[in-house]
Formats: C-alpha cells, structure tokens, sequence
C-alpha cells in the first residue's frame, strides 16, 4: 500500500514534469512513428527536450539455436558466426563473402558533460553480446564452398585497418573505406589474404572528432568513379560548424587519380552506398538528426542527385528550417530538396542493397532491402530490423515490409543488430549483424 | 552607556562553512551568464561549452554548499533570523534549481541550448544571486548581532 502510494506520487510528479512545455521525454506522449513512411511523410511539431530519451537496448547476444525472425517464404541461418563486431557485408565476383569487422575509432575528448554521459550511455549499445572487439578492424572473407549456407572458410584478408567500413571491388583493385582514407589493394579471385600494403587513393575526413566515422562505398556502373558516404561530425553543429567542412556529404572519387569533388550534400550520415538496378542512380538511405522529438525527423532513403543539397543542418524534408543551427542560412534552406522515402524516425539506416536475381520470393525481387540498426532518441524502439522497400520502375513503390526481426528478445535486450545488406552470389540475403557478432544469410525456402 | 551584549569586534568570528562553496557556486553562475551572452553574440560553440561546464560545476559547489548550509543550522552559524533568512535561503536554493534545469537546458545541442531559455535561466539566476546576496549579509549581521 506504502509503495503503491509512493508509486503514484511519483507518476503524478512525472505528470507534472511532462506537463512542461519543454519537458517531453516522458513515452505517454510518443505517437506511433506509422504515418512517416513513404513518400510524403507527416511531420509532427519540433519538440525539444529537457532530457532527451537515451534508450539503447542492452546487449545480451544470441544463445545457442536462437536466430533472428524472417517474413514467409524465407528461411534463415548464421553463414557466419563468432565474428567480431561485423559491419558491412560484400559479395566478390567468384561467390566469396567480406566481412568487415570494424570498431568506432575513440572518442574524442569529451567537449561537455554531456558527452561524457553519451558516451556512458551508447556503451551499452556496442559492448557485450560475447566476441569482443579485440583484434577486430580488420576483413574476414568468408567461403562456402559445398553451398549449404554456411561458410566453412574464415580467413582474415586484411587486418590492422582504420575503422574499416566500405568495400567495393573494380576489376582486380580492391578498395576499402577506412574512416579516415580508401585504400587500394590488388586483388586476386580466391585469394584469402592479401599482403600488399595498399596505397591511399583519397583521404577522407577522419579524426580528431569523427562523431559519424562510417564511410559507405560504392562503385559507378562503369566502375570509373567511386562514391563515398562523410558522415557528419555531430548531431546538429554542436561540434562547430568548421568541424563539418566536406561532410554530411557524398563524394565522387576518381578511381584513378584520386580526385575528388562533393557529388551531394546535406546528407547528414550517408550509408548503403548502391546503384540501382533499372535507371543506374545512385541510392542512398540516410541517419537524419536527433533531439526534435520521437517522430523528427524520419531517416530516409533517396536517389542522389548530382550537386543537389539536401537540407543538413539548415533544414530537413525541404524547408523545415532548424532553429538550433546558427547562423542560418536562407539561401541553404530555399535550395534544399526532400528526399524521395522515408524510413520512419530514428530506426538508424546503416545498409541498403537491391535485390538482384531471381532466387528470392516473388515480392522481393525489386527493390531495396535496409538494415535499420535501431533507436536510441526515442522511448519506444523503432527499427532493429530489415525491412525491404519494393520498388517499381525504378522508383520506390509501396509500404516496407519487415522481412528480418527478432532482433529485439522479450526484454527489450539485443540479441544483435542488423547494419550492412549483401546479396550473394546465388542470390541470398546477407546481413552483418555487429552485437550479434554473425553474418546471416536469409534465402528462400523452396 | 552599556551594552546588552559583547559587541560585535569582539566576537572571534567563525565563518560560516557554507561560505567558501557558495561563493564558488556564484562565481561559476556568473560566468556561465557571461559566457551565455559570448555566445549568444557570436554562435562560437566554445562559449556554450564552456557555459555547461561552468553549470555543472556551479551545481556541485552549490550541493556541497547545500550540506554546509544544514551543518551550519546544526553549528549554529545560521538560524532562521526572521524574513530576511527566509528570503535569503529560498532565493540561494531558487538559484540552485534554476540552474539545475540550466544544465538540462544547456544539454541540447548548439543555438537553443542556450538562445533564449538557458540565457534566459542564467539571467534569472545571477538576479537571483543578487537577491540572495542582499539578504544574506543582511541575515549574516542579524544573527552576529545576535538578534
């Protein structure tokens, strides 16, 4: 009785706190994340906080027989398991699958107290789960010769690499996207380790600060030029806006000589680099900002159009101009276009990749599978899943559909996370699972 | 003419213990207002930062204040001296709360971590400060006189 007293004070005193004008961190009030999906989102009013909600499921990792859910007419199983920390998955010409092990390179020192309390909290997102990240920063190759979904060959190709994260093979030159350059690396098929040193094509913008450090690559059609994904160096500025020079941005790289010029920008993290099938464009799905509230601002998939901008950090779906950005900068925000698909809020976008072939159920053979790793800015979790986008002439059409879940146990706990999405060669779905430590291969099951 | 009681120079004074705290606790107030106003004039994320240390900080010297504050009232170094304590003690814990949600305020993320409300709570706070100042030397001079 006591307790049930003191209980309901305390829910009333949360009542009364959430009651502020400013104070929305309460869950009461977070509407279902549904209606900003698609092509034309709603946008809710920009809540700020007093306390933002830092709600990252603990990482428990996945027990013996436990895998991740899949739609009908799928099946799934770990091609990989024992891995340390993977993050993107590709597939080379002769059926043999990376594995790129990576971890975020360190902090940078803490310019408030509030990072201090980030950093705290976001460990929990990355640590645990068995495996470690000890010995990772590297690129396993994975070989499953006798074709039954598991892969009997693990080697390390490369290792001792800079929070590796992009890879992508022209002809016999191998490029990997560290976080701070793209090194070149001869290739040759079957081959399960490399010793070349490489050589640095370009550099990219890495430390000091490197608050978004994924760099996500990919290759043009011709295989000419390369595309690469900069990250921005902070939420909303609050790193200083000289911290964001040539981020939050899409690069073209010249694959010979290395030169480099800004293909897109406004694009605040850019990840699953991929070319769509029908019309060549290049496609993107993009981690937008936190801290407006549990509904703003959706992640987003979009095609990316040369030297367009695409609002970060002025303003986000077009014109909604972002009052925490100082000085603003109208002439930005009047230019600035909105991507072609949301993905909802906050389920944190990190792989994309077109279905390809035949070998997948008939719903799923056009379009877009995204590894949505999952929020931390909202008090219901959104994401922590792959949902696959259908598209029809080369455009998205139609609502996502979940296609790998679970991820999430009973509790709320991760089992694992999804982030990079590959197709193998026989046309099976890949996913890296980074707390999982696995690589999962999900195919149809006739 | 004679005295009621010893008069006041010849009392051993004893500070109080909440007196060195609280002035820290003041000064980073007063910083973290003229640090707010840096940036609310040049957008330089530097002075924000410096803004939300100099909360924080002013909010540990301010607890610690707090617990010197009770174990003054124990020491009698401080007695409830009529309404100007009153106003003194609500005005100096006001400042502590005020900054409290300060700090939450100031945990956002660049211009309107503090433009208008944090700018805003540091105004309120250093007019606070004042007030407790005013009415604390009053209330400090009452109860070494012994009223």
């Amino acid at each position: 009785m006591v307790r049930y007293r003191f209980t309901k004070a305390v829910t009333a005193a949360a009542l009364v706190a959430c009651s502020g004008a400013f104070l929305s961190a309460c869950s009461g009030d977070e509407p279902d994340p549904g209606s900003e999906i698609g092509a034309d989102p709603k946008l809710p009013e920009q809540s700020q906080y007093l306390i933002p909600p830092m709600h990252v499921a603990k990482v428990v990792g996945w027990k013996d027989g436990e895998r991740p859910k899949v739609a009908d007419g799928f099946k799934i199983q770990a091609l990989a398991s024992g891995l340390k920390h993977p993050r993107s998955v590709y597939t080379l010409p002769n059926g043999d699958i990376l594995a790129v092990e990576s971890v975020a390179p360190p902090e940078a020192s803490a310019k408030r107290p509030k990072d201090l309390i980030m950093g705290f909290v976001q460990s929990f997102a990355t640590g645990g789960g068995g495996g470690g990240n000890e010995g990772s920063n590297r690129i396993t190759l994975l070989r499953d010769a006798d074709g039954d979904g598991v892969a009997e060959v693990h080697d390390v190709l490369l290792d001792h690499l800079n929070s590796p994260f992009g890879v992508v093979l022209v002809g016999n030159d191998l490029y990997v996207a560290n976080t701070d350059a793209i090194v070149r690396y001869p290739y040759k098929p079957g081959e399960t380790k490399i010793t070349d040193p490489g050589t640095v094509l370009t550099e990219l913008p890495g430390g000091p600060i490197d608050h978004h450090w994924t760099k996500s690559l990919t290759a043009s059609e011709d295989g000419s030029l390369l595309y690469v994904g900069v990250g921005s160096n902070s939420n909303i500025t609050e790193n200083g806006i000289q911290a964001e020079r040539d981020r939050a941005a899409i690069w073209e790289v010249d694959r010979e000589s290395g030169r480099h010029r800004i293909y897109a920008s406004g694009l605040r993290n850019p990840n699953g680099l991929s070319i769509e099938p029908q019309t060549k464009a290049l496609w993107t799905v993009v981690n937008e900002r936190d801290e407006l509230g549990p509904n703003l601002v959706p992640d987003y998939m979009t095609s990316v159009k040369d030297g367009a901008f695409y609002g970060w950090p002025y303003s986000y779906y077009g014109q909604n101009v972002d009052p925490r950005v100082m000085p603003q900068r109208p002439d930005l925000v009047a230019k600035a276009i909105a991507p072609d698909y949301a993905l909802s809020s906050h389920v944190a976008p990190l792989g994309m990749t077109f279905a390809s072939g035949t070998s997948l159920p008939a719903d799923y053979r056009e379009g877009a599978f995204v590894g949505e790793h999952g929020s931390w800015n909202r008090n219901a979790f959104n994401g922590y899943k792959v949902v696959f986008v259908p598209f029809a002439g080369g455009k998205p059409n139609g609502s996502p559909k979940d296609v790998v879940t679970g991820f999430l146990d009973g509790d709320e706990q991760a089992r694992g996370r999804p982030v990079g999405v590959a197709i193998d060669k026989l046309g099976a779905l890949l996913v890296a699972d980074d707390v999982g430590n696995t690589v999962w291969r999900v195919s149809a099951t006739q | 003419m004679t005295y009621s009681t010893v008069p006041i120079t010849m009392r051993a004074y004893r500070a109080p213990l909440r007196s060195i705290p609280l002035h820290f606790s003041a000064a980073c107030f007063t910083g973290a207002l003229i640090t707010d106003i840096a940036y609310s004039q040049t957008a330089e994320m530097t002075w924000a930062n410096f803004s939300a240390w100099l909360l924080a900080s002013g909010l540990v010297f301010g607890g610690l204040a707090l617990l010197a504050g009770i174990i003054d009232i124990f020491r009698r170094r401080f007695r409830f001296a009529g309404g100007a304590a009153w106003i003194y003690v609500a005005a100096s814990l006001a400042v502590f709360v005020v900054s409290f949600f300060n700090a939450f305020i100031h945990s956002r993320d660049a211009w309107t971590s503090v433009v208008p409300m944090g700018l805003t709570l540091s105004i309120v706070a250093f007019v606070l400060m004042i007030v407790a100042a005013i009415f604390g030397s009053i209330t400090e001079r009452r109860i070494v006189e012994g009223y």
